[in-house]
């Protein structure tokens, strides 16, 4: 609209850093990297999704210091490794649907955030209210009607906890918590 | 007395002595030795592929089986070299095609390894046996197939930290069935996927193989079945190694892991399931050498963990989050080390799980026979140095890359003069040094009056003065290489005594204060250099005033003048 030139929302913008910064400012300090080595930027994009995932772990990560050219020393393709990596390690959450049996509405939770099971299971005993039980290996949850399950890559319904905790992020698509007697079902299975 | 042996004697003599330096002195006793010792020498290092030509090479060693060549700066390792610069092998093995070598190794770190090199040396060098890439590139899958299947009894392919195009895998199904000749094959770099079951029957049909590095993409199974058919191995290098340690395919690879009972080198882990390490620990024991520096996956305890096992290590190349407390258990574990690397596992970040002075302290006490070291750390202090300078004074190549490059000791606010000063004071025998942290001019003091046998020297944000380069030329008599950016240096210190350039391989400066005219200098003075200007700046057309500071100059003693193949960001004066 015309007339919105004539204002200065500058002024008024909520925003994150002191004011009299702007953005701009902060940007071009932070990026003094000069890659005047066309070789460099060709290999550090190669890979398409190594590119979008960079693209997104820079918009969500902290300011770094000003970058120094060749500094610290270490060999290119070293550090174009560690860069994939890193990228690979840390692309964008790994997110996954979690409902509880009786809920109105799912929640979503990032799996890369937790270390552990113990984590998640706390996590999710916030997010939604409830007490899981005891775990064995034996007979799974014991003490509680709630049941935490997740489905797998093959669609079918595992419960949580009886696999290695980076097998079942990578292989985890989605969580439900059971309960009542549909948990109880699932638990009876040897 | 030697002179009355007919030349036969000498020459069998002269087969006693390997190292190149050795051969060079013995070449220079009299003529007739010279004579004999070149028609003698089968193996050739040439440290810079521009200080001579192939022809002469030729010319002077007509025996020649194996040749060793580097090409770009050393710098070129940290992108401050044009990625055309420069170094390429072709030409090299045109001429020596064109003139019936019979090479038969090839060994190149820093050069530009075309396809068509490769297939030009599998197709003439009927003997060729050995290829050792490090930090090349320039070639393809493509290259790596021609020399599959045309090198009939090639003995070695060894790939290191190559930047290699190959999107197709094709390679390792080109060497043939009558291809048993195989010793070490190191792929580990490539990204590309392989052929799984021409790997393992190339494996099971050399018998001869002790060495065999595999890349990411060779899964847990298939490292499996390797290592069944491969027992004998002595170094081995994992590519993927993620699988459930409850699982009978764990189980199995436990089993052929303890079959290999002479494994003593291991690297790798390229992916890794830190809970899976325990498959590895019956050959811990064993290892020699360890190198986790491509495994970030490992860290915290299961770290810690595997390196108790390993007593008898003497090179270890691990990353930073191992931590000061990791270290420790090094230091605890591993008494007969003797090279310590230890790198970023975040050069640009935070660096929580970094290392400080404290490891390297640990180390240092714990570990004697130390002498060799590359360390990324977060910090340095004077007293850490010292200490470490006491306790092992049998250092060789001591490299300390503090992260943030000036900082100083940061218990006492002062330079870490006093620290590199009593490392250089206290290991006589030092022949490499990088320096990093806030230093004056007072350290090259040091380094000048201590650092008798320093051949290698790296200087990055030091020093206050030209005084710091002069001290350095003039007290350091065996200094080969010289590699220095972002210190003030200038003209004064270039052509305080130009000559010397002349007893050294190479000077590297850039973001210095020497101009124009100061190199153009050194170039009228001595023309057995070749001085380079690298301008990677978008002008078109270089700035021809003298008294414009020069951004990157690179000189080198050369026998045969300027280069032509230079790029246009490349300025010969």
């Amino acid at each position: 609209m015309a007339f919105e030139k004539d204002f200065n929302l500058d002024a008024t913008e909520l925003r994150l850093g002191l004011p009299g910064t702007s953005e701009e400012s902060e940007k071009q300090a932070s990026t003094t990297l000069r890659i005047s080595n066309k070789r460099a930027m060709t290999d550090m994009n190669e890979d398409s999704s190594v590119a979008a995932d960079k693209k997104c772990d820079q918009e969500t990560a902290p300011p770094t210091k000003a970058q120094v050219v060749g500094w610290p020393p270490i060999r290119s393709y070293r550090k174009n490794s560690l860069q994939t990596k890193k990228t690979e390690a840390e692309t964008c959450g790994m997110y996954v649907k979690v409902s509880m049996d009786g809920a109105p509405y799912l929640r979503k939770i990032d799996l890369k955030m937790y270390k552990g099971y113990p984590e998640l299971l706390k996590a999710l005993e916030d997010m939604f209210k409830f007490k899981v039980g005891k775990y064995s290996e034996r007979e799974g949850y014991n003490g509680s009607e709630f049941v935490p399950t997740y489905e797998d890559k093959d669609g079918d319904l595992m419960l949580v906890g009886d696999v290695p905790w980076g097998m079942f992020i990578n292989s985890c698509k989605r969580l439900r918590i059971m309960k009542g007697s549909e948990a109880r079902g699932l638990r009876c299975v040897v | 007395m030697m002179n009355y042996f007919p030349d036969e004697v000498l020459e069998h003599v002269f087969d006693f002595i390997t190292c190149h330096k050795d051969r060079n002195s013995v070449s220079l006793v009299c003529k007739s030795w010279h004579r004999i010792e070149r028609y003698s020498r089968r193996r050739v290092f040439i440290g810079n592929c521009y200080s001579i030509s192939p022809e002469r090479l030729i010319a002077r060693f007509p025996g020649v089986k194996s040749l060793t060549l580097k090409g770009k700066p050393h710098f070129a390792d940290f992108n401050l070299v044009p990625y055309d610069w420069g170094g390429f092998v072709y030409p090299w093995i045109k001429v020596l095609a064109e003139t019936g070598i019979g090479l038969e190794e090839l060994r190149l770190k820093r050069m530009v390894v075309s396809d068509e090199s490769l297939e030009l040396i599998s197709k003439t060098f009927v003997n060729f046996q050995s290829l050792v890439l490090v930090s090349c590139d320039g070639f393809s899958a493509d290259g790596l197939a021609a020399i599959a299947a045309n090198c009939r009894f090639l003995r070695e392919l060894d790939l290191q930290e190559n930047e290699v195009d190959d999107h197709r895998g094709h390679w390792l199904s080109c060497f043939p069935e009558s291809c048993t000749s195989l010793v070490s094959l190191n792929f580990a770099c490539l990204k590309g996927e392989v052929n799984l079951g021409a790997l393992e029957r190339l494996v099971s049909r050399s018998p001869n193989l002790k060495s065999l590095r595999l890349n990411r993409s060779v899964p847990l199974d298939t490292l499996q079945k390797l290592l069944m058919r491969a027992p004998q191995l002595v170094d081995l290098g994992i590519g993927s190694y993620v699988h459930d340690p409850s699982s009978e395919a764990s189980n199995k690879l436990k089993h052929a892991i303890q079959r290999c009972k002479s494994i003593m080198s291991l690297s790798g882990f390229l992916e890794v399931a830190p809970r899976c390490m325990s498959a590895i620990y019956p050959i811990c024991g064993n290892l020699t050498t360890l190198n986790l520096s491509y495994a970030p996956g490992i860290h915290g305890n299961k770290l810690t963990k595997l390196i108790q096992h390993c007593r008898k290590l003497q090179r270890l190349w691990i990353l930073d989050c191992i931590g000061d407390k990791g270290l420790g258990v090094v230091a605890s574990t591993c008494k007969e080390l003797q090279e310590l690397r230890v790198f970023p596992s975040d050069p640009f970040g935070a660096g929580n799980d970094a290392v400080t002075e404290e490891g390297l302290v640990l180390v240092s006490a714990g570990c004697p026979k130390l002498n060799s070291l590359l360390y990324f750390c977060q910090q340095m202090t004077n007293a850490a140095l010292i200490t470490v300078a006491k306790n092992c004074p049998n250092f060789i190549r001591f490299r300390l890359c503090i992260l943030d490059p000036v900082r100083p000791d940061p218990v006492t606010n002062q330079p870490l003069d006093e620290g590199f000063g009593a490392i250089v004071q206290s290991c006589k025998r030092l022949k490499r040094l990088s320096l990093s942290g806030l230093l004056t001019d007072q350290v090259f003091l040091y380094i000048g009056m201590y650092a008798e046998q320093l051949e290698m020297l790296s200087i990055a944000f030091a020093a206050d003065s030209d005084k710091g380069m002069l001290y350095v030329l003039n007290g350091c008599k065996k200094l080969r290489k010289l590699e220095i950016r972002d210190c003030p240096f200038g003209n004064a210190a270039l052509l305080e005594d130009v000559g010397k350039y002349e007893t050294m391989r190479s000077l590297w400066m850039s973001s210095c204060e020497v101009t124009l005219g100061g190199c153009k200098t050194v170039a009228e003075m001595m023309p057995s250099l070749n001085v380079e200007i690298i301008n990677e700046s978008d002008q078109t057309e270089f700035n021809l005033d003298d008294g414009q500071k020069v951004d990157k100059m690179y000189l080198y003693r050369t026998l045969v003048g300027h280069r032509k193949d230079a790029p246009e960001s490349v300025w010969i004066l």
